[in-house]
């Protein structure tokens, strides 16, 4: 029971990461590829009826961890103290730059709301591929489960690290060049014209980059944290998370190529989401790991909450969120196709 | 460790203090749309759309602020409090989770087509998304709601070896019968803010002299909602949420009542000033009897004073108890009499003439937020010393791992940002007020019909 909540938050996660992600990395490119009003409006528009709840799955995984692990949940919240606050800050900040912009006909107003849109996305997805390097790497915990770590300390892989260090930097240039590239199909994909030529050109310089990023991660990783190979090597038919990572690299590879965005966009979500899942396959029985000693590590089976709670939840999560997913099938089915700057209704 | 711990309860007081500023607007104001894109369709008059729309406008600027100040606080759990959050997470992780599941994503897939989707449905499928936000805002509130009744009269659980707590029944964490009462009283609570907002707004137009045709259907919504929920909040809510607190947590009500001795008959206090120190109040109104009567319907009934109760066991602040509990009751009751006589001009059709009132409703406006955050104060600073009432201290919750100076820090970044967020908040309600409802060219008519003083 414990293992099926625990692919429930890796899941969550990964949906967080592919929803939510191509809205960040909208709001990265955003004051790259879009010169004048009118196409800043659009991308705004591209994202603004679904950013809102792309980003409920960060909340509904964040419960969904509290509710099954509450020890990891109080641990790495208070143990991530700081760049947690940060994040919420910058979630406030981009959530105002996108609602507010529209709400004045006015140059200054507008260039205001959309700095505070791009830089809250740059910082957080860099942030973000923080935060899951640091998990990967593992924090200082003491014994009774409790870790602080301050923002930096000397930029090396420790016992004793900090949030930032080489490491989990190069994790959030990954993520930031992953969901650049993830966004930029997504506006390819909403776009015409000029936009969406542009943006193309950008996703083909942002491609060679994660390439190589991509690689150099996994040797990282591996110098970081050498067990990470153990359950891969325990099942070889996991090996099918990295033949699908490199698999769809060439997918984005060739839809590029033959500028077909839609492709290009599944192209990008199917990396995201093998990424991650092959991030959790690796961690897997461990929620976040101890940086000095594996025996304080918080793993699936010493920080479960009780029987009950976990088997009746089964039911009442997966018909809530079957609901939530019928909701999106409907919003993003509502909203297809490209967007255009005429329609007057759209408050955007 | 004890500056830790009163910057942690800071820190949680000022965010969810300026959180549910919005929300209970936006709660207020859903079923007050709902009720006006009703008449509009039953009736087939465009006025009561273009009033909607003007609601939907100010809906969609306040659901935003509720939106961004409100994901902190599920993060806060963990960041501020991770050794409650670490023991009660088994209980309390379901009905913060089941807010996200069932309510966030309802709200968030039909808001977009409640703000943006009007041309786009059927008069009808817009009425339906504007009903589905009125659910899931209502919905997205009982659970909250459910967890905090959880903290003040804890149910369904067991204890782990750990001192951890684990739920033993879904349903009965979800039908804790202080959530039900809380939620009523709460959610009429809101509506009381949506329904003097509504009805302030309608004032301050035809006070202006400005859409007073918009004018009076908002003050005629806002006074006959007004009027039936300041009602509901006293009468059955309030009554029988504060019976039940005296009988579960007396120490509290002895509290409220700043009332030291066990007494038979026992006096309420209208006005005065608690002194702790010396177990008396200065400058006292009392109404003999009135507390016994209301807490068991016969004068002659014992209520418990704070000296039966161990020191330690006492509200930490009884002052700052007893006037919140003071000012929210003062407020309810002239709450009930604004909207009684406005009803009854109303009825009488005097209330658009009677400018001495409109002022009156109309600066009324900031007392349903004092009121609704003086409750929400009476509750949980009712609830201490306790986290979980009678289980858990306050002082064994907040993160040990996390030092007073770090959460200085981040409650000056919040209190900087949240400034911000006010000020565009006001500044955006206001722009939307001023150019009022109804289409953009009636406005432009109503210009040009003033300055040449002809009929457009």
């Amino acid at each position: 029971m414990e293992t099926v909540w625990f692919i429930l938050v890796a899941l969550m996660l990964t949906g967080y990461v592919v929803l939510d992600g191509f809205d960040l990395g909208a709001g990265i490119i955003h004051l790259l590829v879009a010169k004048t009003n009118d196409e800043r409006r659009l991308v705004i528009r591209a994202i603004g009826p679904v950013w809102d709840g792309n980003e409920v799955w960060l909340l509904a995984a964040g419960g969904t961890l509290f509710f099954a692990f509450p020890p990891v949940y109080a641990s790495s919240f208070s143990g991530f103290y700081l760049p947690l606050n940060i994040v919420l800050w910058l979630l406030v900040l981009r959530a105002i730059g996108i609602e507010m912009r529209a709400h004045m006909d006015n140059q200054v107003w507008c260039d205001f709301f959309d700095g505070l849109f791009a830089i809250g996305s740059i910082l957080l997805t860099i942030f973000f591929g923080a935060a899951l390097g640091n998990v990967v790497r593992g924090v200082p915990l003491s014994k009774d489960g409790v870790s602080f770590a301050p923002l930096w300390t000397d930029f090396r892989v420790g016992p004793q690290p900090g949030v930032l260090d080489w490491y989990t930097i190069l994790s959030g240039v990954v993520a930031f060049v992953a969901l650049a590239l993830h966004g930029a199909h997504y506006v390819a994909l909403k776009t015409e014209g000029d936009l969406n030529a542009r943006t193309r050109n950008l996703a083909k310089m942002l491609w060679p980059i994660l390439a190589a990023l991509t690689l150099l991660s996994l040797f990282a990783t591996m110098y970081v944290r050498p067990g990470v190979m153990d359950n891969y090597r325990n099942h070889p038919v996991s090996l099918l998370v990295p033949i699908l990572v490199v698999g769809s690299l060439g997918l984005i590879f060739t839809s590029l190529k033959r500028g077909d965005d839609f492709k290009a966009f599944l192209g990008s979500s199917t990396y995201l989401a093998t990424m991650l899942v092959g991030a959790a396959f690796a961690l897997y029985p461990t929620l976040l790991p101890s940086s000095s000693n594996p025996s304080l590590d918080l793993t699936i089976h010493n920080s479960a909450a009780g029987q009950y709670a976990l088997q009746g939840g089964i039911t009442w999560w997966t018909a809530g969120m079957a609901v939530a997913i019928g909701y999106f099938v409907l919003v993003y089915w509502l909203f297809r196709g490209k967007v255009s700057i005429e329609t007057g209704e759209h408050g955007y | 460790m004890e500056d830790a711990l009163f910057i942690h309860r800071l820190h949680f007081a000022f965010t969810i203090t300026f959180h549910y500023l919005f929300p209970q607007l936006t709660m207020g104001l859903a079923p007050l749309i709902v009720v006006l894109k009703t008449i509009a369709i039953r009736k087939n008059d465009e006025r009561f759309n273009e009033a909607a729309r003007f609601w939907t406008k100010i809906f969609g600027i306040d659901f935003v602020l509720g939106v961004v100040t409100g994901i902190p606080m599920e993060f806060q759990f963990g960041t501020n409090w991770a050794q409650f959050s670490k023991l009660t997470g088994g209980v309390i992780g379901q009905p913060l989770v089941m807010e996200g599941v069932f309510s966030f994503f309802l709200e968030s897939a039909f808001l977009g087509l409640f703000l943006f989707g009007e041309k786009r449905l059927s008069k009808w499928g817009h009425w339906w998304a504007a009903f589905m936000v009125f659910v899931g805002s209502w919905m997205s509130g009982y659970f909250i709601i459910v967890t905090d009744a959880w903290m003040q009269h804890p149910v369904a659980f067991t204890r782990g070896a750990d001192g951890s707590f684990q739920v033993n029944s879904f349903i009965g964490v979800l039908t804790n019968p202080w959530a039900l009462l809380q939620y009523a009283h709460n959610m009429s609570g809101a509506v009381i803010t949506g329904s003097f907002v509504m009805a302030a707004v309608g004032a301050f137009y035809l006070l202006n002299r400005r859409h007073e045709e918009h004018g009076r259907i908002f003050l005629r919504v806002g006074v006959i909602a007004g009027l039936i929920f300041s009602i509901l909040q006293v009468f059955p809510t309030g009554d029988l949420h504060g019976r039940y607190m005296a009988k579960h947590q007396p120490a509290t009500t002895a509290a409220m009542e700043a009332l030291w001795k066990t007494q038979a008959g026992a006096p309420m206090v209208i006005i005065g000033q608690p002194d702790v120190e010396n177990q008396r109040i200065d400058n006292p109104l009392v109404v003999n009897n009135l507390l016994s009567f209301l807490i068991y319907g016969t004068t002659a009934g014992e209520v418990r004073g704070l000296n039966e109760f161990p020191r330690e066991n006492w509200p930490t602040n009884i002052p700052l108890l007893y006037f919140s509990y003071h000012i929210m009751v003062g407020l309810g009751t002239l709450f009930i009499a604004v909207m009684s006589v406005s009803a009854f001009l109303l009825w009488r059709r005097k209330l658009y003439e009677s400018r001495w009132l409109l002022w009156i409703v109309m600066l009324c406006l900031p007392f349903p937020y004092i009121a609704n955050t003086a409750g929400w104060m009476t509750a949980e600073i009712g609830r201490q010393p306790w986290l979980v009432y009678n289980l858990m201290r306050t002082s064994e919750g907040f993160s040990r791992n996390v030092s007073a100076g770090n959460g200085i820090f981040t409650l000056l970044g919040f209190m900087g940002l949240y400034t911000l967020l006010a000020i565009l908040f006001l500044f955006l309600v206001y722009r939307e007020i001023d150019h009022g409802p109804g289409s953009a060219i009636a406005a432009l008519g109503r210009t040009a019909s003033k300055l040449t003083g002809s009929e457009v």
